[in-house]
């Protein structure tokens, strides 16, 4: 699979990032050289097998529906880069 | 002996006899990382204080005899691994000032154990990397000779193994990134089965494959850190409830001939790999010889999938990292580029400045591969050859205790080689990635030397759970083999 600049573009917002002109045009080389070599995956028989998330153990894990403390607000926003208080801050979400 | 030449095993031995001091032993070693750390480039983080306070409060529970399995035992730890008021960085820029507020469940184990915090070792940003060039902060060298990588992502554990600033150390391995820097440094790595040890503070990358291990001097040493690490933890849902052994027994009445009756299965389709070095060959050979004289029949298995691994794993590791990546988005913690004046453009600012260009070029890999229209072509066929190649596994183990390959199909290259081909540097990964994949535990030991005095890992890869066999062939071969000098000179 080929990967055009356009394309990278359209990846990027999906991704949140910003990619200046320069770099579209390495990394579309780049992402194309790769996905080219995952194209041989195409050639592996597939057919009925069931797909694998990972080898953890497939059961439920629970726990007692206990109330527990939580680490309360000066820990959990102690990293916070922007805060007011106990919320965090960010720029404008509606225009 | 010298105080950096103590192994964990003889650090113990001789603090409990009071033989040594932790003080002692902990300066010898800041001291030695003061002296050359410089030219290696293995810590990002050393906290002088913070290490001496720790040894003094170490000697006075030996001297009140209120120990336990590593009290007073200098350990370092990958940067990706969560210390409480300690920064961890994974080396990457949006995380350069992150100071957590929780010790990851194997730092709380380790400090639980007496062990000390030497300090917090270079990666491969966000463990993404089989160099450890990509660390937005530093280049680690490797310690046979500083023109070379140390391999990666644990290339700084790796390294302050083999350059003995500390006794032992962790690191994390979602595709080889325990096993492949042990053995270019010339050290022991050990990947346990996922589930043996829980992943809770560990950053995370690719939560289906990674796995917190030892890295160490010897066999009997990764056991014993091992033992400390491993265990059920309800914070991590994936870690597994199974029992943990005590995994020195494995070392137990361990006379020649011990190993007898085992079998070491040799995957043919490893040896046909394209680009495989004929010194990695050699030492390939030698080990397969030795295992022969010990007793263990070796025999030639089938991975049929072994040609998709790297395809299917550029797929499923990247899409599970740019899942969580996500989290880094200049809110809650870490780097936030301020100059927006909306939301979508602060997220794509602060990420953009953040991630290193490895790390998004995996993401970008993820987010397309998961992107509406090719989930089924790239992250669903990936997901179903995963289930082809554990099944390879599964098959395989039904006529052999553990298998035996090279662990890179070549010795560590020149640092800087291969920064600008990011698919040459995946292709080296093609020994190691199976293992995640499956969920099996490998180990990597060393086996050699190139003709360029660099060293050169085997690895061996058992069923889950069993650790065990890894240790006990491992130090069966680890005790047999004369490797020489163990250790560089600085």
């Amino acid at each position: 699979m080929k990967i055009s600049k356009d394309e990278v573009e359209k990846i990027a917002h999906l991704a949140r990032l910003e990619i200046n002109d320069l770099q579209k045009k390495k990394m579309a080389g780049q992402l194309s050289n790769i996905l080219q070599y995952i194209d041989k995956l195409k050639d592996a028989d597939v057919e009925g097998i069931k797909l694998s998330s990972g080898a953890a153990f497939m059961n439920n894990v629970l726990r007692d529906d206990k109330l527990q403390a939580s680490p309360g607000p000066v820990v959990t926003l102690a990293n916070a880069p922007e805060r007011d208080e106990d919320f965090y801050t960010v720029p404008r979400v509606v225009k | 002996m010298e105080y950096h030449e103590l192994t964990i095993d003889n650090a113990v031995k001789l603090l409990l006899k009071h033989e040594i001091s932790s003080f002692d032993l902990a300066s010898a070693l800041l001291d030695r990382i003061e002296k050359h750390d410089e030219k290696i480039g293995s810590f990002i983080t050393v906290d002088k204080d913070l290490v001496m306070e720790q040894a003094k409060k170490a000697d006075k529970d030996i001297a009140k005899k209120n120990t336990s399995a590593l009290t007073g035992v200098p350990i370092a730890l990958k940067d990706i691994l969560c210390t409480r008021g300690m920064k961890t960085t994974c080396a990457s820029r949006i995380l350069e000032n992150f100071i957590p507020q929780y010790d990851g469940t194997v730092v709380k184990k380790l400090k639980g154990n007496g062990a000390i915090i030497i300090g917090k070792t270079n990666l491969d940003e966000f463990a993404m990397g089989s160099s450890t060039e990509n660390s937005a902060f530093k280049i680690t060298a490797n310690p046979w000779n500083t023109l070379y990588v140390p391999g990666g992502s644990s290339g700084g554990s790796a390294a302050a193994v083999a350059a003995q600033f500390c006794c032992g150390a962790l690191g994390t391995d979602t595709g080889g990134s325990i096993r492949q820097p042990a053995s270019h440094c010339g050290v022991v790595g050990l990947k346990p089965t996922y589930g043996r040890v829980s992943r809770f503070g560990l950053v995370s990358y690719g939560s289906s494959l990674d796995q917190i291990g030892p890295i160490t001097k010897n066999v009997k040493d990764a056991a014993l850190l091992l033992n400390v690490i491993s265990g059920n933890d309800k914070m991590d849902s994936t870690s597994a409830k199974v029992d943990v052994p005590d995994f020195t027994k494995a070392f137990d009445k361990f006379e020649k001939g011990s190993l007898k009756g085992m079998t070491a299965g040799v995957p043919k389709e490893y040896l046909s790999v394209d680009g495989i070095d004929p010194e990695v060959e050699k030492v390939f050979n030698n080990a397969k010889k030795i295992f022969k004289d010990l007793g263990v029949k070796i025999k030639e298995i089938s991975l049929p999938h072994t040609d998709y691994v790297v395809a299917a794993y550029y797929i499923i590791a990247p899409c599970e990292a740019s899942s969580n990546l996500a989290r880094f988005d200049g809110v809650k913690y870490g780097l936030r580029e301020k100059s927006s004046d909306d939301i979508i453009d602060m997220y794509k600012k602060t990420k953009s400045k953040g991630f290193g260009p490895e790390v998004q070029r995996r993401i970008l890999i993820g987010t397309y591969a998961l992107s509406a229209g090719y989930y089924d072509a790239y992250y669903g066929r990936a997901s179903k050859v995963r289930t082809l190649i554990m099944e390879d596994f599964s098959k395989a183990f039904e006529t052999c205790d553990f298998i035996l390959t090279p662990v890179a199909p070549a010795p560590a290259f020149k640092i800087g080689e291969n920064i600008d081909d990011p698919l040459t540097m995946y292709l080296t990964d093609i020994f190691t990635l199976s293992a995640n994949m499956a969920g099996i535990p490998g180990i990597s030991i060393p086996g050699g030397y190139s003709s360029k005095g660099l060293p050169i890992g085997i690895q061996m890869m058992a069923q889950r759970f069993d650790e065990m066999s890894l240790l006990r062939a491992g130090f069966g071969f680890e005790t047999t083999i004369q490797l020489g000098k163990k250790f560089p000179d600085l």
